[in-house]
């Protein structure tokens, strides 16, 4: 099962995270306890410039001495800390949170169009393959996620989201089916600016997890929503395809809704198709992915898992059930079911 | 102390559980009209409740609303999550609104009408037997797959406000038994495996027109257009379409 809720305020005007707490927690069902988490957009306005590195840590010796030394080598810490937490009784704490703004020495990355990035890249495959006891979960700039094993309301409350403020949020509530709740394995899954929520089973993992692979990423996660984090860095950043064309190739037409279009579309979907085989993505699926410009929301084509839309004014809300949009709207008008594998996309406007 | 015919509920805040035990303390009480006020994502309302009682709903109920219900009457104010009417067995649930996926989920008996439109699935395995037939009307429009894998049972789907024909894939993917009736022409590509278009016939039309006037009486609707015999109706390719393709007879 699992239950999305995400909303963009399309102004880029901030909102506190109650009200995204709220509306998880009204989908507890949808959920088993073992992992919950949000991500925020806009949250760290101190340090905009700054890489927000969210790490676990299984203790803060040896694996962060180690963190901290490759950080030094690849740039310079800014500022870091204790992500602040408070005891909740049914959570159990596994991991230490803890956050690093860091900004990478883009000189070190030659022969890269995009250093800053590729440095983070690379610094996280590290980390997460490399350093026992230390995950990196978040890498973006000015937004973070915050995930643990645990019920949607329990998990927010332990990292307080209602004191962060942001113009976009994911939120996530878990029913670990094929893989073991664990913090790192719930979602929010992100890399750079790329955060995913997913409901349903990826069950192309394999084939995708190889071509992701192929192109210098590592899968660490035990999971498969990992995967859709960095097919839309490939895709989107790399390649620079736009959210719709990302779509297409991660859940495109079937052949004969192809072999029925216009000429041009006809050969423009076709290409899609065929160049991004190995991207496809087969199974279940509701999927919203967010990044610093905006939110794109869309199921596996025959629609298999719920998605509702609500757009109004400012604010375009993406979410497994309406009732969970009208928690934070109560009265909304525009509520709809976008057809299987069309992308919905919220684009910030300034 | 005589019965509370009508009552009252506040569902604001109030978990399913909690919310179908007062229905239930209600209905023993001798309640015959029941009000659930400000419910939002509540599921399960109303399952397998066994009472000749009205209750209307103002809100979203939650998923499977009236699951294995058998004789209540839900009208919904709002719009429902998926599976409203999964496996019911009797009574009707009238939404003005919409629902979510799979509406009338295996359904076995008893009547779902919806205003507007419902997701993908709509009457996935209904099914019928004897004097049980279960029956979905639909006002507007449905996704794909509508009534993949029905057994039995009637589903009318009358295309009120659409523009153009019904273009969703697989209607009656897997069908073998039962009827889908859509309003206007459908395009012979659109239907699923195991479907196919059949005549309609004198008997077929006065069933639909019947449950036209009906829809139509719930919302208010005015029924003059609708009382022809623009109907396609579609149905199992044979009595047993799929005879021989899991095992050898």
């Amino acid at each position: 099962m699992c239950g999305i809720f995400s909303v963009i305020d399309r102004n880029r005007s901030r909102m506190d995270g109650s009200a995204i707490k709220d509306a998880l927690s009204l989908m507890d069902e949808r959920g088993s306890g073992e992992g919950a988490g949000y991500v925020a957009y806009g949250i760290y306005p101190d340090f905009p410039d700054c890489y927000a590195l969210h790490v676990f840590f299984d203790n803060i010796v040896e694996p962060k001495s180690k963190v901290d030394d490759l950080l030094s080598k690849w740039g310079v810490i800014v500022h870091q800390e204790e992500i602040p937490t408070y005891e909740q009784p049914r959570l159990k704490r596994q991991h230490i949170p803890w956050r690093y703004f860091f900004k990478p020495y883009k000189d070190l990355m030659v022969g890269s169009l995009t250093p800053e990035e590729d440095i983070i890249i690379k610094t996280v495959m590290s980390i997460n393959s490399g350093i026992n006891g230390a995950l990196v979960f978040s890498s973006g700039k000015n937004m973070g996620v915050f995930k643990a094993a645990g019920w949607p309301e329990d998990v927010a409350n332990f990292y307080r989201i209602d004191s962060y403020k942001g113009y976009i949020w994911l939120a996530h509530n878990r029913y670990p089916t094929n893989t073991p709740g664990w913090w790192g394995g719930a979602h929010p899954f992100n890399l750079l600016d790329w955060s995913v929520v997913h409901n349903g089973e990826i069950t192309s993992y394999g084939t995708n997890r190889q071509y992701v692979e192929s192109n210098g990423y590592k899968c660490t996660m035990s999971t498969d929503t990992e995967v859709v984090a960095y097919l839309f860095d490939l895709l989107g950043r790399k390649h620079e395809l736009p959210e719709n064309f990302i779509v297409k190739a991660l859940a495109p037409h079937f052949w004969d809704e192809i072999d029925s279009m216009q000429p041009r579309e006809r050969e423009l979907n076709r290409a899609i198709r065929l160049t991004y085989g190995p991207a496809m993505m087969n199974g279940p699926f509701g999927i919203v992915v967010a990044r610093s410009d905006g939110i794109v929301g869309f199921t596996d084509r025959i629609k298999l898992r719920p998605l509702v839309v609500g757009d109004d004014g400012d604010r375009l809300y993406i979410s497994s059930e309406e009732a969970a949009i009208r928690t934070v709207d109560p009265d909304i008008e525009n509520i709809y079911m976008p057809k299987a594998g069309e992308p919905v996309i919220g684009r910030a406007v300034i | 102390m005589i019965p509370d015919e009508k009552v009252v509920i506040d569902a604001r805040g109030i978990h399913y559980t909690r919310l179908n035990g007062l229905i239930r303390q209600a209905v023993e009480d001798g309640a015959t009209e029941i009000v659930l006020k400000n419910v939002l994502g509540q599921r399960f309302i109303a399952d397998a409740l066994k009472a000749d009682v009205c209750i209307e709903i103002y809100g979203v109920p939650g998923g499977d609303l009236g699951m294995f219900m058998s004789g209540p009457v839900c009208i919904v104010h709002g719009n429902c999550e998926h599976a409203p009417g999964n496996t019911m067995d009797d009574g009707r649930i009238i939404v003005h609104g919409s629902t979510g996926d799979a509406a009338a989920h295996s359904m076995r008996g008893g009547k779902i009408f919806v205003r507007d439109y419902i997701g993908y699935r709509g009457g996935i395995h209904m099914k019928e037997y004897d004097q049980k037939k279960p029956t979905l009307v639909i006002g507007k429009s449905a996704h794909a797959f509508l009534g993949e894998y029905m057994a039995g049972g009637l589903i009318i789907m009358l295309g009120i406000d659409q523009k153009g024909p019904f273009l969703e894939r697989g209607i009656g993917s897997g069908i073998h038994g039962g009827r889908i009736v859509i309003r206007g022409p459908v395009d012979d590509r659109y239907l699923g495996v195991g479907a196919r278009k059949m005549e309609l016939d004198e008997n077929m039309l006065c069933e639909i027109h019947s449950l036209v006037k009906e829809f139509c009486n719930y919302f208010n609707i005015d029924d003059k257009p609708l009382m022809d015999n623009d109907y396609t109706i579609i149905g199992p390719s044979s009595s047993r379409p799929f005879a021989g393709k899991y095992t050898w007879e």
